[in-house]
C-alpha cells in the first residue's frame, strides 16, 4: 500500500505552494484562494493521520475545517465585496491604509 | 508498482499541477478553476484512502459550494487580470526562499518522523460512514452544535458586510 509519508509530503507541497501564492498574488481574491489550498493540504495531513492511527476523529476534524472554511468564505468575500465597492481595486497594495 | 501507488502519483501530480497553475495563472477565474482541479484530485486521495464520506463533503462543500461562491464573486466584482504594481521587495527577495524552507522544514519533519508513521500502511479497511456519523454525533455533539451557530453567525455577518449601508444616504 502506499506508505502515509507520501501524503505527507503532499501535504507539506501544497501547503507551501499555498503560502507561496499568498505572498507573491496581488489580487485579493487569489489570495484568499490561497487559504483555501492551505486548509485543503491540511485536511489531507488531518485524514493521513486518520489512516495512520486507525481513528476517526481527524475525518470529523476535517468536516469542521470545510465547515470554517464554508464560513470563512462567505464572511471573507463579503469583505472583499465592500472593499471593491470602497476603493474600486483588488489590489491588496492598494488597501494599505485604514482610511479612504 | 502496484496499481493505488499509480493511482497516488497521478492524483498527486495533478493536484501539484493544479496548485502551481493556481500560483501562475493571472486571471482569478483561471485561478479558480485551477483550485477546482486541486480539490478533485484531493477527494480522489481521500477515496484512494477509504475515507468515502470525506471525499464527498470534499466535492460538494468545496468544489461545489465554496467555488461556486469565489466563482460568482469574480464575476459580480468583474475581476480582470490583476495588475502589477511596484512589487514588495521584501516579499520579491525574501518570499519565495522563505517559502521553500518551510517547505522543506514540513518535509523534512515529516521524513524524519517516528517509526510509526513510516511503518503503518493504511490498514486499507474503508473507514465506514456509520463509524465517523457515530463519532461525529456522539463524540463531538458539542463541537458540532457549535458550527451549526459559526455557520448562523457567518449568514448574519456576510450579509451585514454586502448589504449597501443605509445610513450614509442621508448623511
Amino acid at each position: 500500500m502506499i506508505p502515509t509519508n507520501y501524503y505527507l509530503i503532499l501535504s507539506a507541497i501544497l501547503f507551501g505552494l499555498g503560502v507561496v501564492a499568498f505572498i507573491f498574488r496581488r489580487n485579493i481574491i487569489t489570495i484568499f484562494m490561497s487559504i483555501e489550498l492551505m486548509l485543503n493540504a491540511v485536511n489531507l495531513a488531518f485524514v493521513a493521520f486518520s489512516q495512520v492511527w486507525n481513528h476517526l476523529s481527524g475525518q470529523v476534524f476535517v468536516l469542521f475545517v470545510i465547515v470554517v472554511a464554508a464560513a470563512e468564505a462567505a464572511v471573507g468575500l463579503g469583505i472583499i465585496i465592500l472593499i471593491q465597492r470602497n476603493r474600486q481595486s483588488l489590489n491588496v497594495e492598494r488597501v494599505d491604509q485604514l482610511k479612504l | 508498482m502496484n496499481v493505488p501507488l499509480i493511482v497516488f502519483f497521478a492524483l498527486a501530480v495533478i493536484a501539484v499541477l493544479g496548485a502551481i497553475s493556481l500560483i501562475l495563472q493571472k486571471h482569478p477565474i483561471h485561478s479558480a478553476l485551477s483550485l477546482i482541479v486541486v480539490m478533485v484530485a484531493l477527494a480522489g486521495l481521500y477515496l484512494l484512502m477509504g475515507a468515502e464520506f470525506v471525499a464527498a463533503v470534499q466535492i460538494i462543500v468545496y468544489g461545489g459550494a465554496i467555488m461556486v461562491l469565489f466563482v460568482f464573486v469574480i464575476m459580480l466584482l468583474n475581476a480582470g487580470t490583476e495588475e502589477r504594481t511596484n512589487f514588495s521587495s521584501l516579499a520579491k527577495f525574501a518570499g519565495l526562499p522563505l517559502a521553500v524552507a518551510l517547505m522543506g522544514c514540513l518535509a523534512a519533519a515529516v521524513y524524519s518522523s517516528n517509526e510509526q508513521v513510516q511503518t503503518v500502511a493504511q490498514s486499507g479497511a474503508p473507514a465506514p460512514t456509520k463509524a465517523l456519523s457515530a463519532q461525529l454525533f456522539q463524540e463531538f455533539v458539542y463541537p458540532f452544535e457549535l458550527t451549526s451557530f459559526l455557520i448562523l453567525v457567518a449568514i448574519v455577518g456576510a450579509m451585514v458586510l454586502a448589504q449597501r449601508d443605509r445610513k450614509e444616504s442621508h448623511l
